[in-house]
């Protein structure tokens, strides 16, 4: 293949990302996950970037979860969405960034079925206005968070205090990224990379002095899938994706997971625990699990937050073994303080991964 | 080990580069039909046995490729032949069924 062809492909698989004046929603569960991601994005974004970001505090859930689950029609969450549009044409901005995958995924889903179909579209126009009395201009540019960072990842790294390198053999640190499945899979137009070629997490891993894995089962679902997670009855099939991803990158000795979904980091981090007590095996070095990060974690950690600050001692998974390869510095005994010093208290351990 | 509930499920993946095919390559030259078959499931379906036991000769043909264990449903079998008449393959499934508990025995 000539060279001018392979970037025309290339081309094809890329998207606009505007460089300002975003209007960002929030994810319903990543704040109870991973609680210092979005107030790291936005810190970097507002205060590090100095971008336009503006959130506001009376948008409500999309309706993905309940939708994925099959507890609510198409058209309540359409309707749900063509509020939040509204909020966001009152506060007079055109470019749409949630911060949830699942929420993207909806966007893009809701936007491609309105452009098929116009007339349900003008029913939910007319839905919304009996409801609320509301209006609203569709999102010139949808956008997902990582999208961002993907797109300032060169700002991030010229500001970077750390780099993704193993300080103690001066190796980039080997890195696997997952990929939320609503991102790019339904409609690979939406995302960077499209849904063969994602390259929105390997971007910043590469920017930022890491190296990807590729493995078999790269992109493979993290396990969660709403209906397999959420119906107790089926959660042992949650867990056996996910151990069949753990099983196929194991081989390659990753030093970190890096990911962009809500579900996505809580399950390979959480899953880990339940694999060990399950089945004694752990998939980090010395007994340790494999540290999983939101992207936003990972960039915090690169521009040299504490990261009790990012809030890491409130993954499963310790996350020690990847803060001493990068020589970030912290300490281990204000681990469990919070904001304020206050005590958050020392948790359970487990006793077949080792945590501290 | 901690019950949570539900634990991991055995993986349903065949890795065929692991799989013992010696017999079921000395079944196809024996019984070449075993190589023609292409799974339509006219045999189970025509099957009088198949309604009673669950005898089936496409679940026991496909067992065979993936080398899997076969296990005792062809003792079922009553050699009525219905499966022989039905296949659009011609596969000669009464001797098929013969030489797979020959060889498999």
């Amino acid at each position: 293949m000539i060279l001018e062809g392979k970037q025309r492909i290339w081309s094809e698989y890329q998207k606009d990302i505007p460089d300002d004046h975003w209007y960002y929603v929030r994810s319903c569960i990543r704040q109870n996950f991973f609680p210092a991601s979005e107030r790291m994005f936005t810190h970097i974004v507002k205060d590090v970037l100095g971008k336009d970001l503006y959130e506001t505090p009376h948008h409500t859930t999309c309706g993905g979860i309940a939708y994925h689950c099959d507890t609510i029609p198409q058209e309540t969450a359409m309707t749900i969405v063509a509020r939040q549009f509204a909020l966001m044409t009152e506060a007079g901005y055109e470019n749409y960034c949630p911060s949830c995958i699942t929420s993207f995924g909806n966007y893009a889903e809701i936007l491609e079925t309105w452009r098929e179909y116009p007339e349900l579209e003008a029913r939910i126009r007319e839905d919304l206005w009996k409801a609320c009395r509301r209006e609203f201009k569709k999102p010139r540019y949808l956008a997902h968070s990582s999208d961002l960072i993907f797109h300032w990842r060169g700002e991030i790294a010229r500001l970077a205090k750390k780099r993704l390198m193993d300080v103690r053999t001066g190796q980039p640190l080997r890195i696997v990224e997952h990929i939320g499945c609503h991102y790019a899979k339904m409609f690979p137009s939406k995302g960077v990379g499209g849904a063969e070629y994602p390259y929105v997490l390997a971007g910043m891993v590469e920017s930022w002095g890491g190296q990807v894995i590729d493995y078999p089962e790269r992109r493979h679902c993290c396990g969660y899938g709403f209906r397999q997670y959420h119906v107790k009855a089926n959660r042992g099939y949650s867990l056996s994706n996910t151990y069949k991803k753990f099983e196929s990158m194991e081989p390659y000795h990753p030093d970190a997971i890096v990911t962009n979904c809500p579900g996505c980091p809580y399950f390979l981090d959480r899953w880990q625990y339940v694999i060990a007590s399950q089945t004694g095996k752990t998939y980090g070095e010395n007994g340790h699990g494999i540290p999983v990060l939101t992207y936003e974690e990972l960039a915090g950690l690169v521009l040299g937050y504490d990261p009790w600050d990012l809030g890491l001692q409130l993954h499963q998974v310790a996350v020690e073994p990847l803060l001493d390869k990068m020589g970030v510095e912290y300490d281990p005994k204000a681990k469990y303080l919070g904001l304020n010093k206050e005590d958050l208290m020392r948790p359970e351990l487990p006793t077949q991964i080792k945590c501290y | 080990m901690t019950d949570f509930g539900f634990k991991l499920s055995k993986s349903s993946t065949i890795d065929l580069s692991r799989v013992e095919l010696d017999r079921f390559e000395e079944l196809c030259r024996q019984e070449p039909g075993a190589k023609v078959c292409i799974g339509c499931g006219s045999c189970t379906a025509s099957c009088p046995a198949g309604r009673l036991s669950g005898m089936s000769v496409r679940k026991v043909l496909l067992g065979l490729q993936r080398g899997q264990k076969v296990n005792d449903m062809l003792q079922c079998c009553m050699l009525c032949g219905k499966c022989t008449m039905v296949c659009p393959r011609g596969i000669n499934t009464r001797n098929l069924i013969l030489t797979i508990c020959r060889i498999y025995d």
